[in-house]
């Protein structure tokens, strides 16, 4: 008994790490500019892409070149895209993000065709570890500790860097922050090499989990995560990893503990409790200071 | 001779309104100048626009010799201009401490940044004892005072107050000014805008009257208060006195 509530344990923290990780991603750019970038999925999609190219390869090496095609895509996509429409409103910003979305989505069919393909990068993580009588996943079990690891890293590079620093009081007062100094372009430019950092774990572990990827790999995962951003509470951090994680965990335990007849319509329950968090807590669960003093 | 800071002509507009019509000042080094003035007069786009925050329609606008119109905003700390806006704007959730530091961010001498942070600390007790909770939760006068200390932190040669005794009690005022006063004798000029005309006056060695868009007197505290057209021009009256 005790051995299978480890099992399910360590299957839920490792999808819910996963969407932790993802709501990071897309809360680290919203809370420094306030844009909902909803090009996440591709900066999931592209790193996948990238893994795909070179396996067959050592993989280190395959992960080097999918860290670094997630850096140049988010620091591409925010000169070209993002940087000339900033302090405009939110909503362009946001059409534009679907627009970069979008291209990029076609741009992978149009070089590797709509069709999914096979990846393994993590073929070595394959087995199983028995531990107090269960079980466990290597994969999954891996999976949980670099969302660990990856958590605690960004806390103390968050608390306890300059750079941190300059990213926190961008988040809480943009304009107050530049007139302090910290510069615009380089704190903006920070958010979206982390966020594309989460963006190629995720990718890693996310298509090690499903063996494949295809033009709408990183979507799937990046809806999910908006909507976790949402209930832990849009603009901050903790939130959004509380609520992806809290997202993950509750669907996997859907997905054990439904009747089997009904875990087809396990999204309808996960939404139907996301709807009753925002009920009773408009703001989600952690709400962000300071979302309105925004110049 | 030229002063520190030099605006002439300066215009500022937001779209059809007009802000600032062709105003022009000096603020000489080591000076504090006050600009005083109603509520809408246009002083606090006087010092966002030497500050970067909003875009100049025409003027100039030179510190220390140097043209520093249309420089980004995180430029002009780096130039020595530190502007403290109108309420306040700790960044509430991070601690006193935190807010603090980020007043150096153009600094990299660590050494004297520490030196700065514990000058600060022990000179204001009050924040040394609060230095780890989230600057939102300081009152009013402690949260006036940190900014202040946080533009400090920057070593500025220019420091720009915006309403500094903006929804402050008399006592808590009386504070703030102590510590202008002394930056002032630390080296530092100053130029404050306030509505508080008379607390400005008492200070200052130079305030000019602002009212819609334009400088409608200057002078020391004494021809000021001593001129008959001070208060024609501070609240913009049109009628002529002994009407």
């Amino acid at each position: 008994m005790s051995s299978s509530v480890i099992a399910v344990l360590i299957d839920a923290f490792s999808v819910g790490g996963l969407y932790a990780l993802t709501a990071l991603g897309i809360g680290l750019i919203f809370s420094v500019m306030r844009l909902a970038n909803f090009a996440h999925a591709e900066f999931v999609t592209m790193p996948a892409y990238a893994l795909f190219v070179l396996s067959g390869h050592p993989v280190i090496m395959a992960i080097a070149f999918s860290v670094l095609v997630a850096v140049v895509l988010a620091l591409m996509t925010e000169r070209v895209a993002f940087r000339p429409l900033r302090g405009i409103d939110p909503a362009t910003m946001l059409i534009a993000s679907f627009a970069v979305s979008m291209f990029l989505q076609r741009l992978l069919v149009f070089a590797f065709d709509s069709r999914i393909k096979p990846v393994d990068p993590l073929a070595f993580l394959d087995g199983s570890l028995t531990l107090l009588g269960a079980d466990l996943n290597l994969l999954k079990l891996a999976t949980v500790m670099t969302c660990l690891v990856l958590l605690v890293a960004l806390t103390v590079f968050l608390k306890f860097t300059r750079f941190g620093l300059e990213m926190r009081a961008a988040a809480e007062d943009f304009t107050m922050s530049r007139l302090l100094g910290v510069r615009a372009n380089r704190v903006i430019a920070m958010a979206f090499v982390l966020s594309a950092l989460l963006a190629a774990v995720v990718a890693l572990l996310f298509s090690a989990q499903t063996g494949f990827v295809h033009p709408r790999f990183g979507l799937q995962i990046v809806i999910i995560a908006f909507v976790a951003t949402v209930i832990g509470g849009l603009g901050n951090l903790v939130g959004a990893a509380v609520g992806g994680f809290l997202v993950g965990v509750v669907s996997t335990l859907l997905q054990t503990f439904l009747p089997p007849d009904l875990r087809p319509f396990r999204e309808a329950f996960v939404f139907f409790i996301v709807i009753l968090v925002l009920l009773f807590r408009p703001q989600g669960l952690f709400p962000a200071r300071g979302l309105k003093e925004r110049i | 001779m030229s002063a520190l800071l030099e605006v002439r002509g300066l215009k500022v507009r937001y779209g059809q309104i007009t802000a600032l019509s062709e105003v022009g000042l000096d603020v000489g080094e080591d000076e504090i100048v006050a600009i005083i003035g109603p509520n809408g007069a246009g002083k606090t786009s006087f010092l966002s626009a030497i500050a970067g925050v909003v875009p100049v329609t025409s003027g100039t606008i030179t510190f220390r010799g140097d043209d520093i119109l249309s420089l980004p905003m995180e430029e002009a700390v780096r130039k020595g201009i530190a502007l403290v806006p109108e309420g306040r704007h700790v960044l509430p959730g991070l601690t006193v401490l935190e807010n603090l530091k980020l007043g150096a961010t153009i600094r990299n001498d660590a050494a004297g940044i520490r030196n700065d942070l514990e000058r600060f600390l022990d000179a204001f007790p009050i924040l040394h004892e609060r230095r780890d909770e989230p600057a939102g939760r300081l009152s009013g006068g402690e949260q006036q005072m940190l900014v202040i200390a946080r533009a400090l932190m920057s070593r500025p040669t220019l420091l720009m107050l915006d309403e500094p005794s903006l929804g402050l009690a008399p006592r808590i005022v009386e504070q703030v000014y102590d510590m202008i006063k002394a930056t002032r004798e630390s080296g530092v000029t100053v130029l404050v805008v306030e509505q508080n005309a008379r607390r400005a006056l008492a200070v200052a060695d130079r305030t000019h009257v602002l009212n819609s868009g334009v400088i409608r007197l200057s002078g020391t505290a004494e021809t000021l208060s001593n001129d008959p057209d001070f208060e024609v021009a501070y609240f913009g009256l049109r009628t002529v006195r002994n009407e």
